[in-house]
């Protein structure tokens, strides 16, 4: 007996060693392209290398003090503030109303469904090229208004180089002098009136998927919960707001890291869609790592700013990543 | 009478956001299917007189091969993709070692990175390998990638293949590619749907990789090309338009067959339970 056993065990042991080696490779193929190459970015990020030809030699943080003082990385950093808020924002009141809608036995209910997360199957590319012609000044929404009698709105769109902000002149901006926080009343904390474009090409493609999250969270809501409150008189509006919204926070956390560490590497739809945009209205940080690295072969000053993208998207995610693990542990 | 107005209500709202949601496919197929002549900007919520292909004609003369490249890229590293995917999945649940929990997590990690963290180094090494600017440096790119994400999904669905299963062909001395094979692998198919859908989509879709990746036009995969035509300003924008419904067909069609196993991707790439 003790000596099936203890063949068992080598058997077993010799099987685990075999499975260990079954995921070597692609632990060394991720090692290497993900963790070897952030490392190898970083070397380049700090090093001298701003022509096709590489050169290693140590600079310290000079690339970043250079990034932070450049006029079109402070800029982009103020729109990627302003994507992000409006872009997560809309995706999630869009999404959770249409969830909430949905959740009410709706006939129809899958159709409507395929066609709120239809956008998700399309590439960033298509969504651009789309809206791009979508929100031309002369043509798409501007006009659909003249279709019903009414006159063509004349919006900009992605073409108005206006940026708004809180005049330091007017009353909001001396309250805010007063308080300290004078430094608000600035272009530099404005909103680019063009990234709206970009946001509602962005939202028409995302909210489907936080709609589908929302509807995923709402049907684990057991019903008996929301039919007690129902008896006892809670109206569908308290019950969305006292019952529903407090169970659903772990998907809107869910919700904010998706849709939040995308919209910090948007690069896809600006660039098919708006580009730089007039006096910078629609730059983000990946055009702008692009631009310098692939096409002004300054790869050390490319290389900080995605360093900066990657230190931004791990801020967001390495907690979420901790907390969705652990909460996995618990269920 | 007040319940009857407020559910009127409600489907108004969806019928709404259906509408807005569906416009941009309405535009894309009446410009499409417009003749030359009718194109025009202030005309572009009208329907078309009649069927015209010229638009579409155009559009696939300029994508066609662009199309061909993506399939001869996306076919292979989907393929890859899952084969890596089930095997990690598989080790991860069935023949958890110490510290897979850990390495899990780095693996994780990468699938959220910026992938411009990555870039410089990536395209240093495709050309070290040779590799660069042809459709295999991309495979390999979307392959690799592609780990944690092809991870997670199997590794998400082998949880709910009974521990137990496996446990007692362990006992019975069945080795890891017996149980694989015999127990794991037939229950694995709606897995692999999941995945296969997952990668076919992000990797049609992709554009960043492609663009630093391929460089020359002949080999570029049909993203690249439509920005580049889109960008163009010799290219008219009905012919946009009709080359971005070509280069979206496909992802969609794989959306309107398979839909329910596109979300359930989706729902593991948020890390969401549910």
């Amino acid at each position: 007996m003790g000596n099936i056993g203890r063949r068992l065990l080598r058997n077993i042991i010799s099987e685990q060693a075999a499975a260990v080696l079954l995921i070597i490779p692609s632990l060394v193929a991720v090692g290497v392209f993900v963790y070897g190459f952030i490392g190898w970015s970083a070397v380049v990020s700090v090093s001298e290398w701003d022509t096709v030809r590489p050169d290693y030699t140590f600079v310290g943080l000079d690339n970043f003090r250079d990034l932070f003082h450049n006029f079109r990385f402070q800029i982009d950093i103020r729109n990627t503030v302003v994507f992000t808020v409006l872009f997560v924002g809309s995706c999630l009141v869009i999404g959770f109303v249409l969830a909430s809608l949905l959740d009410r036995h709706i006939v129809g209910e899958g159709l409507f469904r395929s066609i709120y997360l239809f956008p998700m199957a399309v590439s960033f590319i298509v969504t651009g090229v789309v809206w791009r012609w979508l929100l031309a000044p002369r043509a798409g929404v501007n006009i659909l208004s003249s279709k019903i009698g009414a006159p063509s709105l004349g919006y900009g769109w992605y073409t108005d180089p206006s940026v708004t902000y809180i005049h330091a002149d007017s009353r909001l901006g001396e309250a805010l002098h007063t308080i300290g926080l004078g430094f608000f009343a600035d272009p530099n904390f404005g909103l680019p009136l063009a990234m709206i474009s970009v946001v509602i090409a962005a939202t028409w493609q995302m909210s489907g998927f936080v709609m589908v999250m929302y509807l995923a969270g709402l049907r684990a809501i057991p019903e008996e919960l929301r039919d007690a409150a129902r008896v006892d008189g809670a109206s569908e509006m308290q019950i969305l707001r006292n019952i529903s919204l407090p169970l659903l926070r772990p998907v809107t956390l869910s919700a904010i890291i998706i849709l939040g560490h995308q919209s910090l590497k948007i690069f896809d739809l600006v660039i098919s869609m708006t580009r730089r945009g007039p006096g910078f209205a629609t730059d983000v940080p990946a055009l702008f790592m692009f631009e310098t690295t692939f096409q002004g072969n300054h790869f050390s000053h490319g290389a900080g700013i995605s360093i900066v993208m990657l230190v931004a998207v791990s801020v967001l995610v390495i907690p979420y990543l901790f907390w969705s693990l652990r909460r996995e542990a618990r269920l | 009478m007040t319940i009857r107005w407020s559910r009127i209500a409600i489907y108004a709202v969806l019928i709404l956001f259906a509408l807005i949601y569906l416009m941009p496919i309405y535009v894309l197929l009446v410009t499409g299917f417009k003749s030359f002549g009718e194109v025009r900007l202030d005309q572009m919520w009208d329907l078309p007189s009649g069927f015209h292909y010229d638009s579409f004609r155009e559009a696939y003369w300029a994508l066609d091969s662009n199309l061909a490249n993506s399939f001869k890229m996306v076919i292979p590293a989907t393929i890859f993709s899952c084969m890596l995917g089930s095997i990690n999945g598989y080790v991860l649940t069935k023949w958890r070692f110490p510290g897979s929990d850990v390495l899990f997590f780095l693996l994780l990690y990468g699938m959220f990175i910026p992938y411009q963290s990555v870039l410089i180094p990536l395209v240093k090494t495709l050309q070290m390998l040779h590799v660069y600017g042809s459709l295999w440096g991309l495979v390999v790119t979307h392959v690799v990638y592609g780990i944690p994400i092809t991870t997670l999904i199997f590794r998400n669905y082998y949880a709910n293949i009974p521990t137990e299963l496996v446990e007692a062909a362990k006992i019975d001395g069945a080795s890891i590619f017996g149980i694989y094979r015999r127990i794991v692998f037939p229950l694995s198919l709606p897995g692999f749907v999941v995945v296969a859908i997952w990668q076919f989509t992000s990797i049609w879709n992709d554009f960043l990789f492609a663009v630093t990746v391929t460089s020359n036009p002949a080999i570029q995969p049909a993203t690249v090309a439509l920005n580049n035509m889109a960008g163009s300003f010799i290219v008219e924008w009905n012919v946009q338009m009709a080359g971005a419904l070509i280069a979206a067909l496909p992802t969609l069609v794989v959306y309107i067959v398979l839909g329910r196993f596109f979300v359930r991707g989706l729902m593991a790439g948020a890390l969401s339970s549910s």
